[in-house]
């Protein structure tokens, strides 16, 4: 067994420096193949721009995109921070009373199940635009960091709770010391599905927006650059709502596994 | 030496009384009788040992005693020492399962009990630590349960039970779920911190040999409803060792134990 571990710890790291590598290669490839694709037929740019068309238009409209990227990461963060403000409290509401979590789950269901780009227009009727975009966003987030806290509350070990119990823990110190730590995992994890849907609601809100003819976030740049047949920048705005998207994802897990290392099993290494 | 049900006036008697069960019964939600009735005295420093077949009721007399459930019906008395503050505080309480909360580390864990009683931080730290130690794990204070083996981690549990320095403790078959020879030295380990200490010691088990090595006396229960079905009192020289683990006078011990529990296994099968 010892003789084959070395191999078996060779053949790991290889393994995941392939996870790295294998889809660096396709996309590489890809991408050659699309430039080309594009070069050898002669596809003009307004039908298809090439990569190499599409990073020159990022360069050069980097001022615009620039300001526009600020804008949509402003706008998702805000409605971030109202979902994760809004679901947590409201579980941690819905954790104290039976009553309140049996008058209200319906609804957050409701708003979970309409598709935010039915309600968006509606939003922009009746609120200020970019108080309309951060409710959208929010409205889409706040679901997974809601259901997720719930349920984190409620995996609290039972002989642990016995253990508050037996000691005259109150109400706050069980809150502090057993219930939040326990449903840490589970919030971690409804945060970080929260970042991404964060963002998809500030687009969804943002094109909502930007055909009524306002806005200026990304979203709203990839709509007015669609109306003008501006193809190129199109999907330079796209491929930065992209990179946005991995950022956000990637911050968050980081944050959650650097939260949970030292002992929550989905932080740990695979070697113990 | 085999007193059936004893008197309570009696035992009181003797000596004065840590805990006390009269005609207690427990039934639960679903109209299990789970337990009784059911008489129990425990006099103070005396290590007992509960034993009986699984479903009959043990786990439900240290809930009681632990005031983590009331009774149906009957008294449950605790003698609790004057000063004592809040009411888990004169009882440590050691679960089947470690119990240790994941996202803190051996010393927090300790301290668990004595930060929800409101003792200062470092006071708090410093008689962790003496825990720790009375457990011989003083240098794993800032390691996290996970790091711990399943013997060690029983014994953090163990060293937060003893941290309010309590007068009872109670142990719902907290050797269970390791291996013999781990459970060996934790009974060795125990029964070396009992003699120290004189904690009242009540001690649920399923295994006929772990409370006749312990234990002064052996409570037998019946199958569900638990009711008490012999009280054999383990007489032998102190303080016990592995001599006493291989002695004629162990085995004859345990063969009394198993005849008294025989009629539990025997009977009616209830699965």
């Amino acid at each position: 067994m010892n003789a084959q571990s070395p191999v078996i710890a060779k053949r790991s790291a290889a393994q995941r420096a392939m996870r790295f590598v294998l889809p660096v290669i396709v996309f590489a490839a890809g991408l050659l193949a699309w430039e080309l694709v594009v070069r050898i037929r002669e596809i003009p740019p307004y039908v298809l721009p090439a990569p190499s068309v599409i990073l020159l238009t990022l360069i050069k409209d980097w001022a615009v995109l620039s300001q526009s990227l600020a804008a949509t990461l402003a706008t998702t963060l805000e409605g971030f921070v109202a979902a994760s403000i809004g679901g947590i409290a409201l579980a941690l509401l819905f954790n104290q009373s039976k009553w309140v979590e049996y008058s209200l789950f319906p609804y957050a269901i409701v708003l979970q199940v309409t598709p935010v780009i039915a309600i968006a227009p509606l939003l922009l009727i009746y609120l200020e635009q970019q108080t309309a975009v951060v409710v959208c966003a929010f409205i889409v987030a706040f679901f997974p960091v809601l259901s997720n806290t719930t349920l984190g509350l409620n995996s609290v070990d039972r002989n642990l709770a016995g253990l508050f119990q037996l000691y005259g823990a109150s109400k706050p110190q069980t809150l502090r010391f057993l219930k939040l730590p326990a449903a840490l995992p589970y919030i971690l994890g409804g945060l970080r599905i929260a970042g991404g849907l964060s963002l998809i609601g500030a687009v969804v809100a943002e094109i909502a927006a930007g055909t009524a003819g306002a806005g200026s976030g990304l979203a709203y740049r990839i709509a007015e650059s669609g109306y003008r047949l501006n193809i190129p920048r199109m999907f330079a705005a796209l491929l930065l709502l992209s990179l946005a998207g991995i950022v956000i994802y990637g911050v968050l897990a980081l944050v959650s596994h650097l939260v949970l290392r030292r002992w929550h099993e989905s932080a740990l290494g695979k070697e113990n | 030496m085999v007193e059936r049900n004893p008197s309570p006036a009696v035992e009181a008697s003797l000596t004065a009384l840590a805990v006390s069960l009269r005609g207690v019964t427990k039934v639960y939600d679903n109209g299990v009788m789970a337990l009784g009735p059911f008489d129990l005295a425990v006099r103070k420093g005396e290590f007992i040992s509960l034993l009986g077949p699984s479903g009959c009721g043990k786990s439900t007399v240290l809930r009681l005693i632990a005031e983590l459930g009331a009774p149906s019906s009957g008294t449950v008395r605790v003698a609790r020492r004057e000063g004592v503050p809040q009411p888990g505080h004169g009882i440590g309480f050691v679960f089947q399962e470690p119990t240790l909360m994941p996202w803190a580390n051996v010393r927090e864990n300790v301290r668990l009990p004595l930060k929800l009683g409101g003792v200062p931080k470092a006071e708090g730290r410093a008689r962790a630590d003496a825990a720790l130690a009375s457990v011989g794990l003083a240098d794993f204070a800032d390691s996290f349960p996970r790091e711990l083996s399943g013997g060690m981690k029983m014994r953090v549990s163990l060293a937060r039970a003893l941290v309010t320095d309590p007068d009872i403790l109670l142990m719902d078959e907290p050797f269970a779920a390791l291996d013999e020879i781990t459970r060996f030295r934790l009974n060795n380990d125990l029964l070396a911190l009992w003699r120290r200490l004189r904690k009242t010691v009540i001690f649920v088990t399923h295994s006929v040999f772990e409370s006749v090595y312990l234990s002064q006396r052996v409570v037998v229960m019946t199958a569900r409803p638990g009711r008490i079905q012999a009280d054999i009192r383990i007489e032998t020289v102190e303080p016990r060792g592995e001599e006493f683990r291989t002695s004629t006078a162990y085995s004859d011990y345990c063969r009394r134990v198993s005849a008294a529990l025989a009629p539990s296994y025997s009977g009616q099968s209830t699965l």
